[in-house]
């Protein structure tokens, strides 16, 4: 189809069309098939680390057990650790940012939309890149943390594709949350103060500012670690004027920002859910919102509280040990607003609902066991053993991914159009709250019984109740695989047979579902104007003198007669209730939709969407050889992979828009 | 003397520990079982005590037996009935909203939007804080008190190998010489020790790493590290010996790196000073040990190495021999050998302990001698940076020489 009017030249360099149908997910720049796409990797790595965790499980089953090697044992918890963290919660935290930040703030796209494919591309590759060690002579070895000097001493490439590894995921990561930036700042529907971003988006912007600030320092750390293993260099050697603690503090400089990474976006999914079942805005926001914010900030000056037992003085302990408890206040007014969000309210146990509660339940119980953690002394005795295990895993698992998991079953709907199984969806939950329970609640006594982490086996000598915990932990971990079957089957089975779910399912409170499930590529045939946090609830609730919510009809005429009492309390603004009912206001273009009942693309309704473009996937397919060529110094390689990129930079820079679009006149559109 | 551990229970017998060790001069012409029979009846005196006092978990931290682990035990007990009061009071609300606030199916009328209360956010606010500074104040004083060296505390040096600890008792030997000693730290009861510790650094750079050292009943851990010397204060209220293990991932072996501390009187403290100046025998000529003492100074090739490797590349004897491993000059005084992992001598199984009887486990000790790779993972070869014990592909012969050579080393 582009031939005629393009000379042979740009021809070459014209643009994919296609926005439909399989193939287009390859140069799709639509933050809504990123963030599907997102998912399903994350999905697959989800159940590789899990795979990894259940043998690390069978290990350690029974004491001085011979299932695998340790050498083998060494490669799996360090793996384990890795994609949980790199390739499970961050990029499942992306897939909801992806999907959700420009359809809660009433955008069209992401600030950046080739940029956002970029970053997906790389994740993926950087995910595919890590794994392929595993066939290249041995997976990382020396811990998710990966400490100097003992990544230096390690023969074999196993670190190098550590090191490589997590620099290619951080420049996926980076370029993600300079894009999310842009995005909550600059994009937000008019009305759509920073004060009235659901908290979800809130947290978001949080997430981003720690990734975006602390990515840097562990890139550093990476490439001195690099050169150390790669090129003979003594950053992190002792005996060669080096630090062998420098890595401790550049990592968890990084890492300690990283736990927050990963557990507000749940918070922030959890800020969502909780009100919309509840029937009840959230309690507290400005104060859940700072407390966010500071939980970000805090989050920043307590690192080494992961070293305290390390070559550190008493000064630094202490120090260290006060900011960490002061971590407690903020996460205590956070959970406290929750359990008030409910208090008062008309709760509906769906099952997104039930992952909420849970996640507040055992959240907390992670949040106590950290805070003894805070208590320097005591530290000594339980950093390194089982107790600081269960913590994180009640953290993380209890914890993030019990937030993402409520994400998943509560934002479906707006996805796919359809329902999940509500009945297997409470299967779900009831057998992963007991798997998740069984698995860690016995590690916190298996760590004070004095079980250090790390081992690749469960030496005999440590006593028959250690023995029987760690049995207990066996059994709960498979029983979280049978409820992670129940999962994934009750997705597929939704994706293919699922109930129609309509626009709103859940009678919810914010923008994303005023549009339709699954939204038009451009997100809302027209952007909406804000004039409330929880807008959607608004415009289809007025409250009464007592500030009880009545429905407006959706009939209800453009005068507002129902919604006075509201509008007149809340200022008198007038009640949208048109809005509610899908008639669109304004703009003419947008008529011939409402009364065919079809829903017309971007084109027809005049909006200027991003086009799909090859570069994304073309340019970070470079990072394949690249990494291959530093971790075996191959300049052969490095020199393919540098051109290869050069290209794909070009490429990109002198991209022209697709055919069609080139007469595209912005002002004419508005 | 070689009394010292083999008596006393396994490590992590806690309370059974406390029973003053029972005195047996490793006699050739005693009669073991008489012993053995000796020492089952005092330790079923013991056990009901024992299985009440501590259970079976020997790196419990739970159960400290000094100051250093008691004054943070004291803290965490402390704190745990705070995070326990929390926790209840936060799962009772929960289960409140979720019972009372469940949407019953009624048409009862949508809930009013209450938006927050800001006097309430200020309790939750204000109090957790107050109740943080009261855990504050005891935990930074803590911080300190373990950090104070106490006065007149007995200085004993630990360096972390890959993967097995060393102990060097700086000029306490008889002559004023060093006692170089490895995965058992001797110490005397009561005694306030002050351990200054590091992380092989000279060798091969591959074996420096960090790693972490544990005895949990005596005190908290304390990370080593090549090129910096960190410092660990601790104390024995009893007798006993105790178990520990390193807690620093610290790569291929980590597991196997455990070590004890056995906590003896003043005056067996003494007299095992005095035994391990001593050098160790010479082997009568012709005999086997005497054959078995040759063998352990004579090279092998070992593929992947430049040099023949002897024995005595790694170990010392009599200061004669690298440092590379553990000294061996003493070997048959300590009770576990391997980065404690494996007994020296055989336990007798026919107590509910297990405890060491003075029967040494010679085929154990032939087994490694013979092919150590096999019973503990390291990396020995040279593409795998040379860390540990070789196959010194000895023949059977050879290896019984050198394992009834090794048993004379008391």
């Amino acid at each position: 189809m582009a031939t005629t009017t393009t000379s042979e030249s740009t021809s070459v360099l014209r643009r994919p069309m296609q926005t439909t149908g399989r193939w287009s997910f390859l140069t799709t720049v639509d933050h809504k098939k990123i963030g599907i796409m997102y998912f399903w990797t994350v999905l697959v790595f989800f159940a590789l680390g899990g795979f990894e965790a259940v043998f690390i499980r069978l290990q350690l089953a029974q004491a001085e057990a011979n299932v695998l090697s340790e050498e083998m044992y060494n490669q799996l918890f360090t793996m384990h650790g890795v994609t949980m963290v790199f390739l499970v919660v961050m990029p499942l935290s992306a897939a909801f940012f992806n999907y959700l930040i420009p359809l809660q703030i009433g955008a069209r796209d992401v600030a950046f939309p080739r940029l956002n494919a970029f970053s997906y591309w790389v994740y993926l590759f950087g995910g595919i890149f890590l794994y392929s060690s595993f066939f290249l002579g041995g997976a990382p070895n020396g811990g998710w943390f990966g400490y100097a000097p003992l990544s230096t001493a390690i023969p074999g490439n196993n670190m190098a594709f550590y090191a490589m590894g997590l620099q290619i995921l951080g420049i996926s990561s980076l370029a993600a949350s300079v894009n999310f930036i842009a995005t909550i700042l600059n994009m937000r529907a008019p009305g759509m103060t920073m004060m009235r971003l659901p908290v979800f988006i809130w947290m978001s912007l949080v997430v981003n500012f720690l990734l975006l600030f602390s990515l840097p320092i562990i890139t550093v750390g990476l490439i001195m670690l690099q050169f150390d293993i790669g090129l003979g260099t003594s950053f992190y050697q002792a005996s060669a004027g080096g630090d062998p603690i420098l890595w401790q503090h550049l990592f968890w400089l990084f890492g300690h920002p990283e736990v927050y990474i990963l557990i507000l976006p749940a918070m922030g999914i959890v800020s969502e859910v909780l009100p919309t079942f509840s029937k009840k805005p959230l309690f507290g926001y400005s104060f859940l919102v700072f407390a966010g914010a500071a939980i970000g900030f805090i989050g920043f000056g307590v690192w080494a509280h992961h070293m305290f037992t390390s070559a550190i003085g008493p000064v630094a302990r202490a120090s260290f040990g006060l900011a960490t408890m002061f971590i407690a206040v903020p996460t205590g007014i956070k959970i406290f607003n929750w359990v008030f969000t409910m208090i008062g309210g008309k709760i509906k146990f769906t099952t997104a609902m039930l992952f909420s509660v849970g996640f507040i339940a055992m959240f907390t119980i992670g949040g106590l066991s950290g805070v003894t953690h805070s208590i320097v002394p005591h530290d000594y005795q339980q950093t390194d053993t089982y107790w600081v295990v269960a913590h994180f895993h009640y953290v993380l698992f209890g914890g993030a991914l019990f937030g993402l998991v409520s994400g998943i079953y509560y934002w479906f709907p707006k996805v796919t159009g359809k329902l999940m199984s509500e009945s297997l969806g409470r299967a779900h939950f009831w057998t992963w709250f007991l798997g998740f329970n069984l698995t860690f609640g016995p590690m916190h006594m298996s760590g004070l019984l004095g079980q250090p982490r790390r081992t690749a086996v469960l030496p005999e000598g440590l006593g028959g109740t250690v023995e029987l915990y760690n049995l207990l932990s066996t059994i709960g971990a498979l029983v979280l695989i049978v409820s992670s079957l129940i999962f994934l089957f009750n997705l597929i089975t939704s994706i293919r047979n699922g109930e129609a779910s309509g626009t709103d399912p859940w009678d919810a409170r914010t923008l994303e579902w005023m549009t339709a499930s699954p939204p038009a590529e451009h997100n809302f045939d027209e952007i909406p104007v804000v004039e409330h946090r929880d807008e959607f609830w608004y415009r289809k609730y007025a409250e009464d003198e007592a500030g009880v919510p009545r429905p407006i009809p959706a009939g209800a005429s453009e005068d507002h007669p129902t919604g006075e009492a509201g509008a007149a309390a809340d200022g008198g603004e007038v009640a949208p209730a048109d809005v509610a009912a899908g008639t669109q206001v304004g703009t003419t273009e947008a008529d011939p939709a409402a009364e065919s009942g079809e829903q017309l693309d971007a084109h027809a309704l005049g909006i200027h969407m991003p086009d799909p473009s090859y570069w994304p996937i073309f340019m970070t397919a470079g990072f394949l050889p690249l990494g291959y060529g530093i971790v075996y110094k191959s300049w052969p390689i490095i020199l393919v992979a540098v051109v290869w990129m050069f290209i794909g930079f070009y490429g990109w820079i002198i991209e022209p828009v697709a055919e069609g679009d080139d007469d595209y006149d912005v002002d004419a559109a508005h | 003397m070689a009394s010292v551990g083999r008596s006393r229970p396994r490590p992590g017998t806690c309370r059974a520990a406390s029973q003053p060790p029972v005195s047996n001069p490793r006699p050739k012409d005693v009669d073991v079982r008489n012993h053995a029979r000796r020492g089952r009846l005092l330790l079923l005196a013991v056990l009901a005590f024992a299985l009440a006092a501590c259970g079976e978990a020997p790196q419990n931290v739970l159960d400290p037996q000094g100051p250093f682990a008691q004054k943070p035990d004291d803290l965490f007990r402390y704190v745990i009935l705070i995070a326990l009061a929390v926790f209840v009071v936060v799962q009772a609300l929960i289960i409140y909203a979720v019972v009372k606030y469940r949407d019953k199916g009624d048409d009862s009328p949508l809930p009013a939007q209450v938006h927050g209360n800001t006097r309430m956010e200020l309790v939750w606010t204000i109090v957790p804080a107050l109740i943080l500074a009261g855990i504050a104040v005891p935990t930074i004083q803590t911080v300190f008190d373990l950090a104070e060296t106490p006065e007149g505390a007995m200085e004993i040096e630990v360096i972390g190998h890959r993967w097995w600890w060393e102990y060097r008792y700086p000029g306490m030997g008889a002559d004023g010489q060093d006692i170089i000693t490895a995965n058992e730290m001797v110490i005397p009861v009561d005694t306030p020790i002050h351990l200054r510790m590091t992380a092989e650094e000279s060798g091969s750079a591959d074996n420096a790493v960090i790693h972490s050292y544990w005895v949990p009943a005596l005190a908290g851990k304390q990370d080593v590290a090549p090129g910096r010397i960190t410092t660990l204060n601790m104390q024995a209220d009893t007798t006993g010996v105790f178990q520990g293990q390193c807690t620093e991932y610290c790569g291929l072996s980590h597991a196997y790196m455990r070590n004890y501390a056995t906590v003896v009187t003043q005056a067996e403290f003494e007299q095992w000073l005095q035994e391990q100046s001593q050098p160790a025998p010479e082997p009568a000529e012709g005999s086997l040990e005497a054959r078995g003492k040759e063998l352990f100074r004579q090279g092998f090739e070992v593929e992947g190495y430049d040099s023949p490797q002897a024995c005595i590349s790694c170990h010392a004897i009599n200061n004669d021999g690298a440092a590379v491993g553990p000294n061996l000059t003493h070997l048959m005084s300590r009770e576990m050998f391997a980065g404690a992992i494996f007994d020296l001598y055989l336990r007798d199984e026919s107590t509910v302990w297990g405890n060491w009887t003075d029967e040494p486990d010679t085929e154990a000790l032939k087994s490694w001698v013979m092919n150590a790779p096999e019973m503990k993972a390291m990396r020995p070869t040279a593409e795998t940076g040379r860390v540990g014990m070789p196959n010194l592909g000895l023949s059977e012969d050879e290896a019984e020489a050198i394992v009834a050579y090794l048993l004379t080393l008391e």
